[in-house]
């Protein structure tokens, strides 16, 4: 299985972990993730919201650059904001007139797009593409015990739901319980972590992370499993704060959903970009780590 | 609480003005909304909203666009589309306020500081590329003198910086020669 990769501008340094994590669990399934070469911001939200063309040019350089370089190919991304931000662009760009005029600011850069890309998600990839069958038998180091709550956020199954259902998507459910974790009943699991509100709107983003952190503690979960960036930055980050504004210790580790992938695949923490969290997750983590000695 | 009518919102209320400053599609849309309120009751945000969801509608529809931009609604959106996907009406809201937020930026109205952000985000992408987060946050909080958020931020900027997740120089494309031609090309058209 071959894949043009787009990683998003927040996994080259604030959430690497997310980008190591990846790789080493394609390298493991054998995958293949071809990163597309220069890539640039997705169009991203904030962008749309001030000005609407340049967005989509944003976006359809990114698919133009997939196209000419492997044809009619999957995009995979890791981020809720980037597949989101892509397959709407995929979209609009079916309207013949913001086609056209995108199509027009594509040539002075040289590029054209016939449309043939599309924007996929590494996890629902795993789910649908890679499948249960052949997961479960890489699993060296079931992870048995663990108990996770599931947090998809935002963008994932919304508004497109092309992949997974609308308010309650299961890819992610799926593949914990293929790995042998405990999957936490959790109905927030696509409730919004807040997004950017967190930085001009800090009150508001707050209450929305104490929500999502206090339930994943009501329902006894030793950590959340994230699919986005963003989600695991908010949920992570402003746990101190949570505390200080509400007078609750919601403190738990928050894991992106490749990380503990990996461990389960046998993976040595360290290749999975752990040891980067805010709150350690190194306890909970201990019994499935892979002793560096068994690696040689 | 009496409600007192200003002489601009009775203006505002003309038939058809929300056609002229909304998109036709988005303008049609709105009309076929039965005032069920499920977007409001949808909305992660909606309790921190000058309006609703169901009452920007009301409003748009009314022709109170001006009183519907200094609201701090389209602001507040998250972009989490639960309204978008539960409207029984197929009115895609989450896409009404991205609309009315550009439009708030084209006619100059919009609560004080509220696209800042925005602004400073696409200000980076445009010249690198690429989203840079700390130059983003320096300028966000310069901007909005605001120096209490940026001292406020540094306990955490530290933590990130020893975890070695604060990316402090931003990453340049190759291609942002091209790019900055395109966005020229957009620029002279009164596209950008």
């Amino acid at each position: 299985m071959a894949y043009t990769y787009y990683p998003g501008c927040s996994q080259e340094v604030s959430n690497r972990a997310y980008d190591l994590s990846t790789r080493a669990v394609a390298k493991a399934l054998d995958i293949e993730l071809k990163e597309l070469k220069d890539w640039n911001c997705c169009g991203t939200s904030p962008s749309y919201s001030i000005r609407e063309l340049p967005t989509f040019v944003l976006g359809a350089r990114n698919l133009a650059l997939a196209e000419r370089e492997a044809g009619a190919c999957d995009l995979v991304t890791i981020c809720n904001g980037c597949f989101a931000m892509l397959e709407k662009t995929n979209l609009r760009l079916k309207e013949p007139d913001l086609r056209r005029r995108v199509g027009e600011v594509l040539s002075v850069a040289g590029l054209e797009y016939e449309g043939s890309v599309r924007a996929r998600h590494f996890l629902e990839v795993l789910v649908n593409d890679v499948g249960e069958g052949l997961i479960r038998e890489r699993v060296t180091m079931p992870l048995g015990g663990l108990k996770v709550a599931p947090y998809y956020g935002c963008q994932f199954s919304r508004p497109e739901g092309r992949y997974d259902d609308l308010e309650f998507p299961t890819a992610l459910d799926r593949l914990l319980s293929w790995i042998g974790a405990e999957v936490v009943d959790y109905p927030l699991k696509a409730q919004c972590c807040g997004g950017l509100l967190m930085i001009t709107k800090e009150e508001v983003a707050l209450k929305l992370i104490r929500d999502l952190l206090a339930l994943a503690q009501k329902r006894g979960a030793h950590c959340m499993a994230t699919i986005c960036p963003l989600c695991q930055l908010n949920l992570e980050a402003y746990q101190d704060r949570v505390k200080v504004r509400f007078g609750a210790d919601l403190s738990i580790p928050i894991l992106y959903f490749t990380q503990l992938l990996g461990l389960s695949l046998g993976l040595e923490g360290k290749a999975l970009g752990l040891g980067r969290e805010l709150v350690s997750a190194a306890d909970i983590l201990a019994p499935y780590l892979v002793v560096a000695s068994r690696e040689v | 609480m009496v409600h007192k009518v200003r002489e601009a919102d009775l203006f505002e209320s003309s038939v058809g003005l929300v056609e002229r400053v909304l998109d036709t599609s988005i303008a049609e849309k709105i009309r076929s909304c039965i005032q069920c309120g499920t977007c409001s009751a949808s909305c992660p945000t909606a309790y921190a909203m000058d309006y609703t969801p169901r009452w920007i509608i009301a409003a748009l529809r009314a022709g109170q666009w001006e009183r519907v931009l200094r609201s701090n609604t389209p602001w507040l959106c998250a972009s989490c589309y639960y309204c978008t996907v539960r409207c029984p009406s197929g009115i895609e809201f989450t896409d009404l306020m991205y609309a009315l937020k550009r439009l708030a930026i084209e006619r100059g109205i919009y609560p004080k500081g509220s696209p800042v952000l925005y602004q400073a985000f696409t200000g980076t992408v445009d010249r690198y590329g690429r989203s840079a987060e700390v130059e983003l946050m320096a300028r966000y909080y310069l901007r909005t003198l605001n120096p209490w958020g940026l001292i406020k931020m540094a306990p955490m900027g530290l933590r990130m910086l020893l975890k070695g997740r604060l990316p402090l120089l931003p990453h340049r494309i190759e291609g942002r020669r091209e790019l900055a031609k395109m966005l020229d090309y957009m620029r002279e058209r009164g596209e950008g």
